[in-house]
């Protein structure tokens, strides 16, 4: 990149060398229709559906839903993004868009590696106790045996579910919600990830936790990834990020630094 | 944020170039096959893993534990026993039936499990599919080596019995172990392919029992396998002689038990299409699978 600066700017070489920027997620005029089944309402009969299997049309029960409709943004390397809105603002489509679980219909995203989505529906094995949770989910991340049985203790101690006894051990059904929503986000945390999507996952814990895990975002995106954050408590939006976009009925209603953005937003939701 | 506009001498690109300047990928493209096998030798721990906690998780609300293991094949064997020996006679003309049952059930049972489990695989764990990112081939292949573990205790069983009714120990029953790996590398194309079509059609969960059970009657488990050539036309017989299942049955029946009836009379050619179809089903599930990797979890 150093040679790329060198070759463009070789009239200008009295300017300060400011490093180049290195792209993680450029997302371009993206937009993500999904479909969803609307169960129980219209023409459900036994008769409908096999007419319809006959004729092969689709199910009249499917609606479209054009969540994301043209979104255009270019994500760098440490930064922290927030993305805020109202509800169905499309907000968590647009995050699995990126981690590449929904399909684009129009426009295109791309990334560098493969970004990693962490939700507050991330289940695991419920009937297996947390410890054989933080094992397998850190091979699942491709971890090896070794590596594993060394983050093992510490994972545990940053989720903090043994402040109440040994909680490792019992299976996590027993668990509260959020207690295992604070072990999945240490499993996913004690990865380097060139690129993480969290989606209010930490909302679930309580105040202490969700100090340190925003510590432990600040030190991800040192570590020169990314981090998007999805998230109604624009407190942890404020404390974390330096960059937020705000998305409203699928479309970037302004992007730029967190102070502003929240200013407008705040504005927007009071003024409702 | 305003001299990064300076800062960045690619800010002027279109998004595609900018993309494809920092060797950006697209978002959820499918990997090659060969970097995809790569992948998924790497992740040969958390298949294993994941295949163990499987095992450990079904057992952990029963009081008796792991010992269910051995008692579900044995109450089977038990249920099958009281009405096709006792009440319908079926061991009328053979030496010894219920070896020939037990054999049959648990290597079909096998098949049935991890059918029935495979096309779950996908639409069963997508929080895990959503939440982390690995081949998804882990999950079918982890499927089918829990049955494989539950088949060991099912064999167990099975020589037991085997034995109490009076079978020697021969050299025969050393050809088990290839007949059962073979079984293995079938099933576990088979999973992959009912995983992937259990991804997308959610139906399947509810016609798979009517298949399973139809193909149970077509592999002779029940029954004297010489009811289909004296029963059926002949054509319908050759049909039923290359059933994969009949094949890996028989091969298990010729191993532990003397005289017992075969539908194919020459074990060379039995071997022949257990081989077959275990290459045929085994790579051509991997292939299938891997076709729709980028699909998995989404909707």
């Amino acid at each position: 990149m150093v040679d790329h600066l060198a070759m463009s700017n070789d009239v200008t070489v009295t300017l300060p060398r400011i490093q180049e920027r290195i792209p993680t997620v450029v997302v371009d005029d993206a937009h993500v229709v999904y479909r969803v089944h609307k169960g129980g309402s219209g023409s459900n009969s036994p008769v409908a559906a096999l007419r319809r299997l006959v004729t092969r049309s689709s199910a009249p029960n499917v609606r479209q839903v054009h969540a994301v409709r043209g979104v255009t943004f270019t994500a760098y390397r440490g930064e922290a993004i927030g993305l805020i809105g109202t509800n169905g603002s499309g907000k968590s489509t647009l995050l699995r868009a990126i981690a590449g679980l929904l399909p684009v219909e129009r426009g295109a995203v791309y990334t560098e590696g493969q970004p990693s989505l962490l939700g507050v529906n991330a289940a695991l094995l419920n009937d297996l106790p947390g410890e054989r949770n933080v094992t397998l989910g850190c091979l699942a991340m491709g971890m090896s045996p070794a590596e594993v049985q060394r983050q093992l203790p510490e994972i545990i101690e940053f989720s903090g579910i043994n402040q109440r006894g040994d909680f490792a051990s019992l299976p996590m059904r027993t668990y509260s919600s959020g207690m295992s929503a604070r072990l999945r986000f240490s499993i996913a945390a004690a990865k380097q990830h060139d690129v993480l999507l969290i989606d209010e996952a930490l909302a679930t814990g309580d105040k202490q936790f969700r100090k340190r895990s925003e510590a432990r975002v600040r030190q991800l995106r040192e570590n020169a990834g990314t981090v998007f954050l999805v998230s109604h408590q624009l407190s942890s939006v404020r404390d974390t990020c330096e960059r937020t976009i705000w998305l409203e009925s699928g479309l970037i209603r302004m992007d730029g630094p967190t102070a502003e953005v929240l200013k407008a937003y705040e504005a927007f939701t009071n003024g409702k | 944020m305003a001299n990064t506009t300076l800062a960045d001498p690619g800010s002027g690109l279109p998004p595609a170039q900018l993309a494809a300047r920092h060797g950006l990928r697209m978002a959820g493209q499918r990997p090659s096959l060969a970097s995809y096998s790569g992948q998924l030798w790497r992740y040969r721990h958390f298949i294993t893993a994941y295949a163990n906690a499987k095992l450990a998780a079904s057992f952990s609300n029963a009081r008796l534990g792991q010992l269910w293991q051995v008692l579900t094949p044995l109450t089977n064997a038990a249920v099958y026993y009281l009405i096709f020996g006792l009440v319908l006679q079926q061991s009328r003309d053979m030496d010894n039936f219920i070896a020939y049952l037990t054999a049959g059930l648990f290597i079909f049972n096998f098949t049935q499990t991890s059918v029935q489990n495979g096309t779950q695989a996908i639409s069963g764990n997508l929080g895990l599919i959503r939440a982390l990112h690995f081949p998804r081939a882990c999950l079918p292949l982890a499927i089918t080596i829990t049955q494989f573990q539950q088949l060991l205790g099912s064999m167990i069983v099975l020589l037991a019995i085997v034995l109490a009714t009076g079978e020697p120990i021969t050299l025969m029953w050393l050809m088990l172990v290839p007949a059962i790996l073979l079984q293995t590398v079938f099933n576990a194309g088979l999973t992959m392919t009912v995983a992937r079509l259990g991804a997308k059609a959610t139906d399947l969960k509810q016609v798979m029992p009517f298949v399973l059970r139809t193909w149970m009657y077509g592999s002779g488990v029940l029954y004297s396998v010489e009811l289909f050539a004296e029963n059926l036309p002949g054509w319908a017989t050759a049909i039923v002689q290359f059933n994969p299942m009949l094949v890996y049955i028989e091969l298990a029946r010729v191993a532990l038990l003397e005289n017992t009836p075969l539908l194919n009379d020459s074990l060379p050619l039995t071997w022949l299409v257990a081989i077959g179809w275990s290459v045929v089903m085994g790579l051509g599930g991997y292939l299938y699978f891997w076709r729709g990797e980028q699909e998995y979890g989404r909707g």
